[in-house]
């Protein structure tokens, strides 16, 4: 965990809510995809927890909707513009677990977190299946950048407007060898009941503090109590208890 | 001569800064990110007899120069607690801590504090009469005189360490409570616990937090937290600890001036992860500033 400044390199606007920002500083922290950062906005008394799309030394990508004040003010944000980061946060997923077929699973602003998985899957010559589940055509994003890491990407739109009609449950291929995925969590709860592998599951919570301190993010696993923000946010499929 | 040094109930502290229970959970997260060490102390996550989950979440809500918590006493259970919290403690932390006690009646009070009075590296016990969080325990002991002074009397009998009763700022009359602590042998007193609070999203117009209400703090509270620390400290002889949206140096001094022995930082360690090392960094020139040579000095004139 580091808490450091970064400076806004970039701010892209994806679909009508959804942004794409890069940012500059000290990445040395963030060691594994799924994990996530917690950024301080000026006037906003508790940091927001976003996860982390992707990494390229200093530079630190974050994909994230507006749904409230925190999201709105990092979209208006300017090249230039500074912020404090706890970076290094959350456990990540274990990619050694990939086994030859890895799958990956994004829905909505779940998608985020499944590219840099990819890109690290990829660069040990994994064959990826990457499923993108969206609720209609105009939210669609990533889908080329997830294409030109070699990924075979699907997509499912609810409304049938591009891709599979339906869920990212309607796509699932007939042989993977173990799977990771982050989405809402009625999408989640389908995909534990109809994915046939071991896998790994990203979930999102309210969060305190974000490094394990204030317990105010706890659910209730198999293996005992975890908090979303330390022990998770990933947590393996067989230590899931859905009535949290 | 250390000019930040205090005595809190015969126990020196380097400095008066102390991360509030809660929210600093049994110190190593910190440990990852500064040596705390530096603290005065710091008073551990709230401790009961039996292990607790706590409430359903959402258990956070953000406000406006704060926000609200509905954990409800999540933690393993005293001996869990002594057996795998406590040394974990004891290999980043060197110097007393303060054990915080819950209940949900006074002999499990009087239990847990038996337990931890016990322990090599407890210093003081701050016993939280106070949760807003849980029903039919915590804040009920900590709403009238008699109840606050009868956990005290059971809490005195099986300890050897401070007693520290840390108050509620949710009652009609906290000066009458903290009278009746320390009438009953209490030896600090400290407050304030959050104030109960809540919070609707419009969307869905139901309360955020899943307990409908929970606990505010953070430095929207500081003004109310001053005013009772000041009252209770003009009404008892035992030491107080004052505590509610402390953020700075400059809130530190202010809470001493009114008449606290040493000051507990809560929320903003979950916001700055470094803040209680910041503000003890800031403390020697934030005194220059306003010619105070010691904070000893600084001794509440009644």
């Amino acid at each position: 965990m580091k808490d450091s400044v970064f400076t806004v390199a970039s701010v892209m606007r994806l679909t009508e809510n959804v942004y794409r920002t890069e940012l500059t500083g000290d990445t040395s922290d963030i060691t594994a995809s799924g994990q996530f950062v917690n950024i301080k906005i000026d006037g906003l008394f508790l940091r927001r927890p976003i996860s982390v799309c992707d990494l390229d030394g200093n530079t630190l990508v974050i994909i994230f909707k507006v749904v409230g004040k925190g999201t709105e003010a990092l979209a208006a944000a300017h090249p230039g513009d500074t912020f404090r980061v706890l970076t290094g946060l959350g456990n990540g997923y274990d990619l050694s677990r990939a086994g030859n077929h890895p799958l990956l699973i994004g829905g909505g602003v779940g998608v985020p977190p499944m590219y840099l998985a990819a890109k690290r899957l990829r660069a040990q010559g994994l064959p990826v299946t990457v499923i993108l589940g969206f609720n209609t055509s105009g939210e669609i994003f990533y889908a080329d950048e997830f294409a030109s890491l070699g990924c075979d990407v699907r997509i499912t739109t609810v409304d049938g407007s591009m891709g599979t009609r339906g869920f990212v449950t309607d796509a699932l291929p007939e042989e993977y060898s173990y799977f990771y995925t982050c989405g809402p969590e009625p999408m989640l709860k389908a995909v534990y009941r109809m994915t046939k592998t071991p896998g790994e599951f990203s979930f999102e919570e309210r969060m305190g503090c974000g490094f394990g301190a204030c317990m105010g993010c706890s659910c209730k696993t198999v293996t005992g109590y975890k908090r979303i923000c330390k022990d998770g946010p990933v947590l393996k499929k067989e230590e899931i208890l859905w009535d949290k | 001569m250390n000019r930040l040094s205090v005595n809190l109930c015969g126990i020196e502290l380097d400095n008066p800064v102390i991360p509030a229970s809660g929210t600093f959970g049994y110190g190593y997260e910190f440990a990852e990110i500064y040596d705390i060490n530096v603290l005065g102390t710091f008073s551990f996550k709230g401790t009961t007899k039996d292990p607790r989950f706590g409430n359903p979440t959402p258990r956070i809500a953000e406000c406006t120069s704060g926000m609200i918590n509905a954990v409800g006493l999540q933690n393993p259970g005293v001996e869990k607690v002594i057996s795998s919290e406590l040394p974990k403690l004891g290999k980043c932390f060197f110097k007393p801590v303060m054990a915080n006690v819950s209940g949900f009646s006074v002999e499990d009070y009087a239990y847990t504090c038996a337990l931890l009075d016990k322990e090599p590296q407890v210093g003081w016990l701050e016993v939280n009469i106070s949760c807003p969080n849980v029903h039919g325990g915590g804040m009920a002991f900590g709403t009238t005189p008699e109840g606050a002074a009868e956990v005290t009397r059971a809490v005195k009998a099986v300890t050897t360490k401070p007693v520290i009763m840390k108050l509620s700022p949710n009652v009609t009359d906290i000066v009458a409570i903290a009278k009746a602590c320390e009438a009953a042998g209490a030896d600090g007193i400290s407050l304030i616990n959050t104030m109960l609070g809540m919070r609707i999203d419009l969307r869905t117009r139901k309360p955020v937090i899943a307990n409908t209400m929970g606990g505010f703090s953070g430095p929207a509270i500081f003004p109310v937290a001053l005013r009772m620390v000041y009252q209770v400290a003009h009404a008892v002889k035992i030491p107080v600890i004052g505590m509610g949206g402390v953020s700075s140096a400059s809130d530190v001094l202010e809470m001493m001036m009114a008449g606290a022995t040493a000051v507990e930082v809560g929320a903003a360690n979950l916001v700055e992860p470094t803040v209680c090392r910041d503000i003890i960094e800031a403390l020697p020139a934030e005194m220059d500033k306003y010619r105070i040579g010691s904070l000893a000095e600084l001794k509440l004139e009644k």
